[in-house]
């Protein structure tokens, strides 16, 4: 089970409001490489790893990456609390304003909404810990795009750390991924 | 107005020993057997209990197993994303 925690796991700042950049954090919140794609495929993929190690890692990044979506969603109801309608219609936001108002759906940068064909699951912890591994870079890669289409120094220090995960975790997968191949070496089960 | 900026800063502080013991025990699950990790996970999960009890003793429940005086104070604003960090 879990219990929420009333906090965030690193502060978020905005020091305007800014539309268009909400527009583009929603690439984090509800796009094919977010934080929910994360904990969805993390935390799915962990009942069929095979060594304690792996269960352990995928539960604890995958509930990481629910605290790193409510940091996005934080950020995107900041840099929105103030707007106007007209103010979302100018910025591209009309056709969520329309469907949502100012709320918290999950959908990607273009108004595409969330869906878990996004993820995998294949039962095979060689190919799930692989496509893990690729995730974080994507996440890295969409975190860097998103740095450079803001000045707002706030924005960029609570990215910057969202950023900093994505590498720990894609270190912590390639280590968890090696001592699966160890484990299956051993066993001499091919796979 | 300066007990707000006070909470704010001890949240801070939380958040910085959180994220030392969320970090360490990612470690650990990959290197269970390091002991030095393990012995900086196990001081610094020592350090947060102890300022999180200070945090809620004074500005309510951080969550909802945390004991709470009357009436439930877990509720109260600011929730999250609402506070100016």
């Amino acid at each position: 089970m879990w219990f929420y925690e009333k906090k965030l796991q690193y502060p978020a700042n905005v020091r305007r409001c800014d539309l268009a950049m909400a527009k583009f954090l929603f690439a984090q919140y509800g796009g094919p490489d977010s934080e929910l794609s994360a904990a969805v495929r993390y935390l799915t993929q962990r009942y069929t790893m095979p060594i304690p190690q792996a269960k352990a890692l995928l539960t604890d990044i995958g509930t990481e990456e629910m605290a790193h979506w409510e940091i996005i969603g934080t950020l995107i109801y900041k840099l929105t609390e103030d707007a106007t309608p007209e103010q979302l219609r100018e910025a591209g936001l009309g056709d969520h304003f329309a469907q949502h108002d100012k709320a918290l759906y999950p959908h990607d940068a273009a108004g595409v909404p969330w869906t878990a064909a996004y993820i995998q699951a294949t039962g095979d912890p060689i190919t799930d810990l692989h496509e893990n591994m690729a995730a974080e870079q994507k996440a890295r890669t969409t975190y860097e795009h998103l740095i450079s289409l803001t000045d707002d120094d706030g924005v960029i220090a609570t990215l910057s750390f969202l950023r900093e995960r994505e590498v720990v975790h894609f270190q912590r997968f390639g280590e968890a991924l090696m001592q699966v191949q160890e484990h299956y070496q051993h066993k001499h089960i091919f796979c | 107005m300066h007990d707000y900026r006070s909470m704010v800063e001890l949240l801070k502080e939380i958040q910085a020993l959180e994220f030392g013991v969320y970090e360490l025990a990612l470690f650990l699950d990959t290197h269970p057997g390091d002991r030095r990790a393990l012995e900086d996970h196990n001081r610094l999960v020592s350090r947060l209990n102890q300022l999180r009890k200070a945090f809620e003793d004074r500005y309510g429940p951080l969550r909802l197993d945390s004991e709470s005086p009357y009436p439930y104070r877990y509720i109260n604003d600011p929730w999250p994303w609402e506070i100016q960090y």
